[in-house]
């Protein structure tokens, strides 16, 4: 009998013909890895949230394995002998037990912990890329929601992270969490009675908050981090007006080979500083704060810093105590409205802006090409305007501590945060729309005159004046020929034109070939002005 | 390169019969870009020639890049093992476990991230590619198809038709739906109210549970509190003096005993008199408060001789210990609740009778 012998050269293909037959994958396989993307920085923010979260779920498994979610009383007989013979909860034991008696153990806790700021500030970034350029316009608006709500997703996630190793900080901030539920107006004693179990602190919490932190917030993150990411794939990603650029293109890389090598690399970047960070940064070092007591507490006790911005709402709010005197006598206390009202809108708000957007500007088109921020000053100064609001609130989180470090008192801290509350944002918003306007103006001067050259020429009849480098054509008097905004950068400096390329690149390696000199993304696109989105002032 | 004018993409190229022997590969590759309409526009090497000083730079350090990462990541498996870790107290070499490891993982990581992107970024050819959008919403015809398809659906199912069938559908579902919720619900509402005297309003001080005998103020390690156990000016906080009085199960019965001066003495003791509720509370010039802010439920713990003033650290509210700790900053808007003091015949201190007014944060149905 004759054997056949094996063609290793033939192996790949007659696997990819034995897949396709099953399956039919060649024609969706193809499109997938021709699909284009386009390519900018700022478009690399959310995928440091994406890539956090990867990092947070690998560790948090880990974490798992060792810790104990209960409220057992136990007595501490470890290694850490500061705490040693102190009644504890057995969450608290354990989260002692991870940081000091696993190998390993508090470098995945740190690398836990760091991961999630790390999440929660990729996400407020990318938001605000999303927000000042645009890219939550229709047909974006449900993913811009999506975006919101795992803002909040994660919001929540930390703060039952937070509560789990029991220790005396986390026990505060379940204190104030019982607070601000009993606020609530009529179902508050029973939300809280709900959630606890009966008289806080009760016997319960721990272990409610370790399913929702291990898989009730997490499963919702998932999804809700499918549903976002597969919308920018079937949508198509924006992106900036440029040369060749429409509404009706995408302008890039194929994902392979580039683009997800790029993605690759990018990656292993952010789990690496997730690793240094972890190893090099402590960070909650909850054997310092000890176990939980209802009685202890110290100053300069702050949640993780995307809290803050309640904490510091509650802290400025003023005591204004409702009072309805109808047979007992019924409150509303003053934390009820930066804690419940205040977080409520500081998430709707957002939500409604795409809506509210749309409608002012009587707006019903599709946007795939991203506004820069300066286009859109009314936006930008909103945006200005809401980030100036999370800031002062933010800071005002921490005022105790500023108020101790820089020797100011306490008192004025509060009521600069409470004066800069009110007047700051406002402030911000006519800032940033004049320094809007003024960028527009300056570009289309740019455009229209050409780029100062710092040159000073004497006319023949005495006058001095500037030259200026034209960025396009000339007339037969050798004045520019003025050029359209597009909508993108202008190069406003002789250097952005190539007149200082060569002599930086070839500062530490000779230089193999001049570089060609950047195509000005001022020159008009070469498929005509009828393609593209009309560029607008925004006013 | 080139470039298109109408916008028309995989226009750039002319469909090719794949089949063809002469066709290189990236031939074929482009042939698969144009049926997925994108026109590739450039894809041209950085380099100039194969092989040139360049590119084996680039190549040399991406290869070294990648070294660096796979002895770092050995170095990391190694330290994890061989570096001593269990935590000793004192100045050992297992404080540097954590950074060791966050040392030599992160340059793993970091010296791959950057080889892989030195590769994408610097060897692969350089890419313009352009793919249509295809975002015109669906054809009209399609758009009434399938609008006609679920109008057709509600037809069938004939419930405009079939009253019965609405009123039936409702009937049947909705309790069912509630059913769903009713276990989730039902086992997690606890009636606050439940008790004939609710746990907000009562604390581990109120006699009644601890067999009608006043409740003993103590330490944390349960020894109970004589007035000359407070020095003058000082305070400490106690804790209702039965089984477990000091743990969290009685969150809402820490208490501060302060020790007044007699003058502050004085002025408090003016001050509890003329209060309806505070009067006679005070003992001698010692003066016990709910150290559980009336604001959030932090332990207002930070006590300032100076001024009389405690503070709560958590969100700054200020209490005014010599007039009835009534709130004077900050978010609190109603005072610490006063627990009336007494000596028993031992000469300890007891609590004359619960707080006469609810501790802890407020709530909506507070009398």
């Amino acid at each position: 009998m004759k054997r056949r012998r094996l063609d290793l050269a033939q192996v790949p293909a007659n696997v990819g013909k034995g897949v396709d037959d099953r399956y039919k994958v060649a024609t969706p396989l193809r499109g997938l890895l021709n699909k284009v993307f386009p390519d900018h920085w700022s478009f690399l923010l959310g995928e440091i949230a994406l890539f956090s979260f990867v990092v947070l779920l690998l560790s948090g498994v880990f974490l798992t394995l060792f810790f104990d979610p209960s409220m057992k009383e136990v007595t501490y007989d470890g290694p850490y002998t500061a705490l040693r013979g102190v009644d504890m909860s057995a969450a608290y034991a354990s989260s002692l037990h991870i940081s000091f008696e696993v190998r390993g153990g508090l470098f995945m806790r740190q690398m836990h912990h760091w991961a999630a700021l790390l999440f929660m500030a990729s996400i407020v970034i990318h938001m605000a890329r999303i927000f000042f350029t645009g890219a939550f316009r229709k047909p974006r608006e449900a993913n811009w929601t999506i975006g919101i709500i795992l803002f909040l997703l994660g919001f929540f996630a930390g703060f039952t992270g937070y509560s789990l190793p029991d220790d005396g900080l986390s026990g505060t901030g379940l204190r104030i969490a019982s607070a601000i539920m009993l606020s609530i107006p009529v179902i508050g004693t029973w939300m809280s009675a709900a959630v606890f179990g009966g008289e806080y602190p009760g016997e319960f919490i721990i272990g409610r908050f370790y399913i929702a932190h291990v898989l009730l917030i997490p499963g919702g993150l998932l999804a809700l981090i499918s549903v976002h990411l597969g919308l920018v794939f079937a949508q198509k990603h924006t992106q900036w007006p440029g040369p060749l650029r429409t509404n009706d293109n995408v302008v890039g890389e194929r994902m392979f080979p580039r683009y997800a090598l790029k993605q690759g690399g990018f990656f292993m970047a952010v789990f690496g500083t997730i690793a240094l960070l972890a190893g090099l940064f402590q960070i909650n070092p909850i054997w310092l704060f000890g176990p939980y007591l209802a009685s202890a507490v110290s100053s300069a006790s702050q949640p993780d810093w995307y809290v803050m911005f309640m904490d510091g709402l509650v802290r400025l709010m003023p005591a204004w105590q409702i009072d309805f005197p109808i047979g007992d006598g019924y409150v509303l206390p003053p934390l009820f409205w930066p804690a419940v009202v205040g977080l409520g809108a500081l998430f709707t708000l957002p939500m409604l802006y795409p809506t509210i957007e749309a409608r002012r500007t009587k707006d019903k088109g599709s946007h795939h090409l991203l506004q820069r921020p300066r286009d859109a000053p009314e936006r930008t100064g909103v945006g200005a305007m809401a980030f100036t609001f999370f800031t002062i609130a933010t800071l005002s989180g921490a005022n105790d501590v500023i108020a101790d470090k820089f020797h100011i008192s306490l008192n004025a801290m509060t009521w600069a945060g409470r004066i800069g509350l009110l007047v700051l944002p406002p402030l911000a918003y006519y800032i940033s729309v004049r320094v809007c306007l003024g960028l527009q103006q300056h570009d289309r001067e740019v455009l229209a005159h050409g780029v100062e050259t710092g040159i000073i020429r004497r006319n023949p009849d005495g006058r001095f004046e500037e030259v200026h480098q034209p960025l396009g054509p000339v007339d037969d008097h050798g004045h520019p020929i003025p050029l359209d905004y597009i909508g993108w950068v202008v190069p406003k400096k002789m250097n952005r034109v190539g007149a200082l390329a060569p002599a930086i690149k070839g500062f530490f390696f000779p230089v193999e070939t001049l570089p060609e000199a950047p195509v000005s993304p001022a020159v008009p696109s070469v498929t005509g002005p009828s393609a593209r989105e009309e560029i607008t002032s925004g006013r | 390169m080139t470039v298109t004018q109408d916008g028309a993409h995989g226009a750039g190229t002319k469909p090719v019969d794949v089949n063809d022997p002469k066709l290189s590969r990236f031939d074929i590759v482009r042939e698969g870009a144009r049926r997925d309409d994108i026109e590739i526009v450039t894809y041209e090497s950085q380099f100039q020639g194969t092989n040139s000083k360049a590119e084996k730079r680039v190549v040399r350090n991406i290869a070294l890049l990648f070294m660096i990462s796979g002895l770092a990541a050995a170095a990391f498996v190694v330290f994890f093992i061989v570096w001593p870790w269990e935590f000793e107290l004192g100045h050992t070499m297992s404080d540097y476990y954590t950074p060791i490891l966050g040392i030599s993982l992160g340059i793993s990581l970091f010296a791959l991230g950057i080889a892989i992107l030195a590769w994408a970024k610097k060897l692969l050819p350089h890419e313009v590619s352009i793919q249509d959008r295809h975002n015109k919403p669906s054809s009209d015809e399609d758009r009434l198809i399938t609008g006609q398809t679920m109008a057709y659906l509600v037809d069938e199912l004939g419930v405009q038709r079939r009253p019965l069938l609405k009123g039936a559908i409702a009937l049947g579902l909705a309790p069912l739906g509630v059913a769903a919720a009713a276990p989730l619900l039902g086992g997690l509402i606890e009636n606050p109210h439940k008790d004939s005297e609710p746990f907000m309003y009562h604390t581990g001080f109120d006699p009644v549970p601890n067999n009608g005998q006043l409740v003993r103020l103590t330490r944390e390690d349960g020894s109970p509190v004589r007035p000359d156990d407070v020095s003058v000016g000082g305070q400490i906080t106690v804790f209702p003096g039965i089984p477990g009085g000091a743990t969290n199960k009685y969150a809402d019965s820490p208490t501060l005993l302060v020790h007044l001066r007699a003058q502050d003495a004085q002025d408090a003791r003016e001050a509890t008199e003329a209060d309806k509720i505070n009067k006679g509370g005070m003992w001698g010039n010692y003066v016990a408060y709910s150290k559980i802010c009336t604001h959030a439920g932090c332990p207002a713990s930070l006590y300032e001789q100076q001024t009389n003033r405690l503070l709560c650290p958590c969100h700054q509210s200020q209490f005014l210990i010599t007039d009835n700790a009534r709130p004077i900053f900050g978010p609190a808007s109603r005072r610490l609740p006063l627990l009336p003091l007494e000596v028993d015949e031992e000469g300890f201190f007891v609590a004359a009778s619960d707080y006469p007014e609810v501790i802890g944060p407020d709530f909506w149905e507070r009398p």
